[in-house]
C-alpha cells in the first residue's frame, strides 16, 4: 500500500493525458504495485505452464512406457540412466520425472480450485441476490444458513462431506463448492442490498422492467467488484483445500495427482532425507497461493472506491 | 436476559438435532460397510449374523430412532473397527487433541502478542515490517506444508526434536498429561508450533491493530501527562485494553483450533481425535465419524452460544438488536 501510494503521481500523469476509460484507469491503478505486478505476471506464467504442460513435459508422468521403477527417488540434478536426460528436480517413489509430475499436479489442482471457485461463484451470486432483492423471510433465512455454516471451519465441513461423499474428483468439487458459496453470497448480497436502494435501480423499475432484468443487467454488474475479490481469494483457499484434503488421503484419487498429492506421496520419504520429492510440489503450491492472494489483495485496494485516489 | 438466553438454547438444541440427522443421513450413504467389515470367506449365515448385531438390516428411520435414543443416553453407536463405545474410544483421545491446541493457544499468546505491540508501537521500523510480512505468510501458507518443513528442518535436518507420536505422560493433580514431562515437551513443541503458526498471525494483527488505535487514546496521553515509565504504560494500561478483542477471538478460535488439529495431528500422527477421525473416514467406520462430529458440533454451538451470552452481557445493544430484526 505504501509503496503504491508512493509511487502514485509519478504514474498518473501519463494516464491522465490519455483519454481516461475505466478499464484504463483500473490497469494504471493495478500496475502501480510493482508487487502485484510481479504477481500476475508470475500468475500468468504459471496458468501458462499448467495449460500447456502436456506439450511441453519432459516425460509424459503417467505413461508407464516412459517410467522406470529402477529410477526411483534419484536426487535433484541426476540423469537418466539410458538416454542421459537430466531430472532436474530428481524423480518421485515410482520413478517420475518430478518437474514433469509436478506440472501435471498444478494443472489438476487450478483445475479443481477454478472450477469449484466458478461454480460456488454462481450459485453464492445467485442465492445473494435473491436473498437482497426478495427481503422478508427468504431473506433472513437464507442468512441464517450462510451464518451458520460460516461459524464452522471450511476444513470440517470438507471432511464431513467428504465423509459422506466418498473419494472422486466429482465429490471433491461438490465439497469446495459446498464450503464455498456462503462467501459469494454473503458478499453479493451486501453489495445488492446497498445497490438496490440507488436512484437507477428506481429509475428501471419506473421503466417497469421485469425483476430478472433489473437483477441481471442493473444490480450485479454493479455487485462484480467485490465478487472479483472475494473469488480470487477464495480460489487460492479452494486450491489450498484442496491440496490438504488431498494431503490427509482423502482428496482427490491417486489418478488425479495434484500437487497435494504429491507432496502427500513425497511425506513417506522425508524421513529418511529424501527432501525434494515433497518439497519442490510443496513450492510451486506456495507460490501460486501467494501470488494469487497477492492479486487477490492488489484488486481490493484498486476496485474499492472508498480508495481511490 | 434470561428470555433471550432461552430463545438462545433453543436455537442450539434445533442446530444439533439438524446437524446430527444430516450427518448421520448422509453417513449412510457411503459405500456398503458389509463388505467393508466382513469377511467376504464368511458363509451367508455368519454376514447376516454380523449384519443384525451391527444394526444394519433395520430400517434407516429406525437406525436413526436407536442412534438418537442411543446418544440421549451418551452411548452414539459402537465403533466397527474397535469393537468398543464410539464415544468411549473418541473421549480416550481427546485429551491429547485438547492438550495440543492448549499448548498452541498458548504460544500464539506468547509470541502473538510481543510481536504485535512491537508492530503497532514501532510501525515503520524493519522489524516490524518482518513481522508483517511474516505474519501474511503465516495466513497464506498451508498448515500441512508448514508441518512438513517443521519436520525436516527440526528433526530430520538438526535431529533436535522428534517428529512423531505424543510423548511420555505422566500424572498430576488427577491430570494425565505428556505436558509434565520433558520428553512430552520435546513431542509437543513442533505440532504445537504448527498449529499455532495461523493463530499467531492473527494475534499479531490484533494486538498491532489495537496498539495503533490505543495510543492516541486520552487515557495514555493522561498517563503520559502524570509521569508514569513507558514500561507501565504500555505493560499495564495499553496491554489491558488490547487484551479484550484478543481474548475474545482466541476464545472463539478454539474450537477452530480443534477442527484443524486433523492436519497437524495427522503429519506428527499425534494420537488425538483428529488422526482419528482421518482413520475413520478412511475405513468407514461410521460410528465414530457421526460420533466425533456431533462431539465437534455440540463443541462449537457451546463455545457460540456462550460468547453470545457473555457479549449480551456486556453489551446491551446486542439483546436490542436480536429483538429488532
Amino acid at each position: 500500500m505504501t509503496l503504491a501510494a508512493e509511487s502514485s503521481p509519478a504514474t498518473a500523469q501519463p494516464a491522465a493525458l490519455a483519454v481516461e476509460t475505466p478499464l484504463r484507469r483500473f490497469l494504471s491503478d493495478y500496475f502501480e504495485s510493482w508487487v502485484a505486478t510481479a504477481a500476475l505476471a508470475l500468475l500468468a506464467i504459471i496458468v501458462l505452464l499448467a495449460i500447456v504442460a502436456p506439450w511441453i513435459v519432459p516425460q509424459n508422468p503417467y505413461d508407464l512406457a516412459q517410467v522406470d521403477v529402477m529410477e526411483s527417488r534419484l536426487p535433484p540434478g541426476e540423469k537418466h540412466s539410458v538416454s542421459g536426460y537430466t531430472y532436474w528436480l530428481g524423480t518421485d517413489g515410482a520413478g517420475r520425472d518430478l518437474l514433469s509430475a509436478m506440472l501435471y499436479g498444478v494443472r489438476i489442482s487450478l483445475t479443481v480450485g477454478v472450477l469449484s471457485g466458478l461454480i460456488a461463484m454462481a450459485i453464492g451470486a445467485t442465492v445473494g441476490l435473491i436473498a437482497a432483492y426478495a427481503g422478508g423471510r427468504v431473506e433472513s433465512l437464507i442468512m441464517r444458513v450462510v451464518d451458520l455454516q460460516l461459524s464452522f471451519p471450511a476444513i470440517l465441513l470438507a471432511l464431513m462431506l467428504i465423509a459422506i461423499l466418498g473419494k472422486g474428483v466429482d465429490k471433491i468439487i461438490i465439497a469446495l463448492v459446498t464450503v464455498q458459496w456462503a462467501y459469494y453470497a454473503r458478499t453479493v448480497r451486501g453489495t445488492a442490498l446497498v445497490e438496490s436502494r440507488k436512484e437507477y435501480v428506481e429509475a428501471a423499475r419506473c421503466l417497469g422492467l421485469s425483476h430478472n432484468r433489473i437483477l441481471m443487467r442493473h444490480i450485479l454488474p454493479n455487485c462484480l467488484p467485490p465478487l472479483i475479490v472475494v473469488a480470487t481469494v477464495q480460489t487460492a483457499h479452494a486450491i489450498a483445500l484442496e491440496a490438504t484434503l488431498s494431503f490427509l488421503g482423502v482428496g482427490l484419487p491417486q489418478t488425479e495427482p495434484s500437487l497435494g498429492l504429491l507432496i502427500s506421496n513425497g511425506f513417506e520419504y522425508m524421513l529418511s532425507g529424501k527432501y525434494w520429492i515433497s518439497f519442490f510440489p510443496g513450492i510451486l503450491l506456495l507460490l501460486t497461493i501467494m501470488v494469487i492472494n497477492l492479486v487477490g489483495d492488489q484488486l481490493r485496494d484498486v476496485l474499492n472506491p472508498r480508495l481511490r485516489r | 436476559m434470561a428470555a433471550f438466553v432461552l430463545r438462545r438454547l433453543m436455537q442450539s438444541v434445533v442446530v444439533v438435532f439438524v446437524m446430527s440427522l444430516i450427518v448421520f443421513c448422509g453417513v449412510h450413504l457411503i459405500g456398503d460397510p458389509v463388505h467393508l467389515l466382513i469377511n467376504p470367506q464368511a458363509d451367508q449365515k455368519d454376514i447376516e449374523a454380523a449384519i443384525r448385531s451391527l444394526g444394519l438390516d433395520k430400517p434407516i428411520w429406525q437406525q436413526y430412532l436407536h442412534f438418537i435414543g442411543g446418544a440421549l443416553s451418551g452411548d452414539l453407536g459402537k465403533s466397527f473397527i474397535f469393537g468398543e463405545s464410539a464415544l468411549k474410544v473418541i473421549v480416550q483421545r481427546m485429551p491429547a487433541t485438547l492438550e495440543l491446541a492448549l499448548a498452541a493457544t498458548a504460544m500464539s499468546v506468547t509470541l502473538g502478542i510481543p510481536l504485535g505491540l512491537y508492530a503497532g508501537l514501532y510501525p515503520k521500523s524493519l522489524a516490524s515490517r518482518t513481522i508483517m510480512a511474516s505474519s501474511i505468510l503465516g495466513f497464506s501458507l498451508p498448515t500441512f506444508w508448514v508441518g512438513l518443513m517443521l519436520i525436516m528442518v527440526f528433526a530430520v535436518m538438526l535431529g533436535w526434536l522428534p517428529s512423531t507420536g505424543r510423548g511420555e505422560t505422566a500424572t498430576w493433580l488427577g491430570i494425565t498429561s505428556s505436558l509434565f514431562t520433558v520428553n512430552g515437551w520435546k513431542h509437543i513443541l513442533l505440532p504445537a508450533l504448527n498449529l499455532a503458526l495461523l493463530k499467531i498471525s492473527l494475534v499479531i494483527r490484533l494486538t498491532r491493530a489495537g496498539a495503533r488505535e490505543a495510543i492516541h487514546q486520552d487515557y495514555i496521553k493522561f498517563a503520559r501527562a502524570k509521569g508514569l515509565s513507558n514500561r507501565r504504560i504500555i505493560g499495564v494500561h495499553l496491554l489491558k485494553n488490547i487484551l479484550i478483542p484478543v481474548v475474545t477471538v482466541l476464545g472463539l478460535e478454539f474450537g477452530n483450533l480443534v477442527a484443524f488439529s486433523v492436519v497437524t495431528e495427522t503429519i506428527f500422527a499425534w494420537p488425538g481425535m483428529g488422526k482419528l477421525l482421518i482413520g475413520s473416514i478412511q475405513s468407514l467406520d461410521r460410528p465414530v465419524i457421526v460420533a466425533y462430529l456431533i462431539i465437534i458440533v455440540l463443541m462449537f454451538v457451546v463455545i457460540n452460544l456462550v460468547v453470545d451470552i457473555l457479549y449480551s452481557v456486556l453489551d446491551p445493544r446486542v439483546r436490542l438488536g436480536e429483538k429488532s430484526a
